[in-house]
């Protein structure tokens, strides 16, 4: 079976970031970018699961700015045997990297497709479901355990209230949970090795998919701020101020 | 203006309060609000929905496929219920059914999806926090259906009683044959739901053990409070994940938070930092909860907590 992997180059986990001043976006120029977590984590289970013998290709694709190939040699370097940059400008919105990646796995040809379960900069927890909606396949979100079996998936997600096992039919959708598992790091000689794995760079136009936004973002604007309150000297200050102060006891 | 279709959460029994968060924020919109329940004998989430003041129509979709809400079979129900109807908005709670469905139902119906709204400033035009709710976007939809989910915090409960709709049967496709349910083990607790709870206490890594978190438990028995955690108690096993609050776990808004052994990331206050008094206990002076905390207090948690359970107990 062949997996597909889609990763996503975001503003590090780390960073505090900026709101511009003009409110047209977020600050990201002279910003540390890396891979976002959760696409970390579903290039791990790929390779776990290529390493397992249930898979026997694991290919990569980003969408976004040719910077985003250094996010795909990262993956590269953790195990993926090829890679693919579908070069745009500008943010895509998942519907329409949803739109890119079916175009790819109509290529492709995939047994599973493996996502995280959100970006952290945009925080849409979208793309997954609507790639398996568009391929008319099942979905395992928020998966924390994936068992690949005999034309079937396990897979374990976590919902509200705890966990569910659901029993996919393949080709099917997952997008991965921070529990599924952790993601390894690459060796220096595995980075050497991974500039050599092939990279293929497509546009969307080429793939035939319409990338453009289906949102306009009127502004993005700082939350309201909150302000430090008071350190208490004793447990005894503490429960006077929630009583008479605040009032929430 | 066109009806608004809320998508009931519900366990086949109760209906579950995003079902209520969601219908505020379908009432901010305007126009009729019907609420779809999907389920299989699911008549007592239905009569629930029917009492929901506002709302003008329930729908009910019986069906042993729709038992466990399994996006697959659910999905194009929906897709068909809005096709049919004529709906300009569906909306549903920001829980783990709602993300896990409503992006399927938008990539059917071809339009963009809006996650997690804050706010609703006209009937295309959204509030929704990005980069772990350190900045808020405004966008505008210029789809034909705008597919939404509500963050459940920033919209308060409509009220569960005052409404008279009627509940009309409708009919979907069934089951889709994709997926199945095998098992679901939940997390036992007599104590309120996170989401829903009027006062959290949360234990971080400064608790060391799961062993100690009976100590924040006696304490928000006295607060009649829910108990929370931070992703690093989670990831070392001290309690199950569904307690876990920030960017990737629940996100809350109670009245009293409060913050025990936990520094402070900002994946973990995007989970928490619209609640309306928050009081961190840390032996680390520097941590960055102070930052947010109203109410700091700086010492081992340890003496600290028993102290302030004693002391409520007190004041009882």
């Amino acid at each position: 079976m062949k997996i597909l992997c889609a990763v996503k180059r975001v503003v590090d986990y780390n960073v505090k970031i900026r709101v511009k001043t003009d409110q047209s976006g977020v600050e990201t120029s002279n910003v540390k970018f890396s891979m976002n977590p959760f696409d970390e984590i579903a290039v791990e289970e790929a390779v776990r699961l290529k390493e397992a013998g249930a898979a026997t290709e694991i290919v990569v694709v980003s969408i976004g700015p040719a910077q985003a190939q250094e996010t795909l040699r990262t993956a590269l370097a953790m195990g993926a045997d090829r890679a693919i940059l579908v070069q745009t400008d500008g943010a895509t919105e998942p519907l329409a990297v949803a739109k890119v990646l079916k175009a790819l796995v109509e290529k492709e040809a995939p047994g599973m497709v493996i996502l995280g379960k959100q970006a952290i900069d945009d925080d849409c927890n979208q793309t997954g479901q609507m790639l398996a909606a568009l391929l008319g396949w099942a979905q395992g979100t928020f998966a924390s355990k994936v068992v690949a079996g005999d034309g079937k998936v396990a897979v374990t997600r976590e919902i509200d209230g705890g966990l569910e096992v659901v029993s996919l039919t393949l080709p099917a959708v997952v997008t991965a949970d921070l529990r599924l598992n952790e993601p390894r790091y690459a060796s220096l000689p595995n980075i050497m090795k991974a500039k050599k794995k092939p990279l293929e760079t497509v546009t969307p136009d080429a793939l035939g998919v319409d990338v453009t936004p289906r949102l306009k973002t009127l502004k993005v604007a700082e939350p309201p701020k909150r302000e430090a309150g008071i350190k208490v000297p004793d447990v005894a200050v503490l429960v006077d101020k929630l009583k008479n102060e605040a009032r929430v006891i | 203006m066109a009806n608004i279709l809320v998508i009931a959460d519900h366990d086949g029994a109760s209906l579950k309060p995003a079902t209520l968060n969601a219908v505020t924020a379908a009432s901010k919109i305007g126009g009729d609000i019907h609420i779809l329940v999907a389920g299989k004998g699911a008549q007592g989430p239905a009569e629930a929905a029917s009492k929901v003041a506002g709302v003008a129509k329930v729908l009910l979709a019986d069906d042993a496929a729709y038992e466990h809400q399994l996006p697959e079979d659910v999905a194009p129900l929906v897709v068909s219920t809005v096709k049919g109807g004529g709906y300009g908005h569906v909306l549903a709670g920001a829980t783990s059914v709602g993300k896990n469905l409503l992006p399927r139902v938008a990539a059917l119906l071809d339009v963009a999806a809006i996650s997690d709204i804050t706010a609703v400033q006209s009937a295309d035009t959204f509030e929704r926090p990005i980069y772990a709710g350190n900045a808020i976007a405004t966008v505008q939809s210029s789809d034909a259906v705008k597919v939404v989910t509500v963050r459940t915090t920033a919209f308060e409960t409509a009220a569960a009683e005052g409404g008279s709709a009627s509940v009309e049967q409708v009919a979907g496709a069934g089951a889709a044959g994709l997926s199945s349910f095998v098992s679901a083990e939940l997390t036992k607790s007599e104590r309120p739901e996170l989401t829903a709870a009027r006062v959290v206490v949360s234990g971080g890594r400064g608790m060391q053990s799961g062993e100690n978190f009976p100590l924040l438990e006696a304490l928000a028995d006295k607060l009649g409070a829910a108990v929370g955690a931070s992703r690093a108690a989670v990831d070392a096993g001290f309690v199950p994940n569904d307690y876990q609050v920030g960017q990737t776990g629940k996100i809350v808004a109670p009245e009293l938070y409060i913050a025990v052994g936990i520094s402070g990331a900002i994946q973990h206050l995007a989970g928490m930092k619209d609640s309306k008094v928050i009081v961190a206990i840390n032996k680390d002076e520097e941590a960055p909860i102070f930052q947010v905390a109203d109410y700091g207090l700086v010492a081992d948690l340890f003496k600290a907590v028993p102290e302030l359970t004693a002391e409520l107990e007190k004041a009882r």
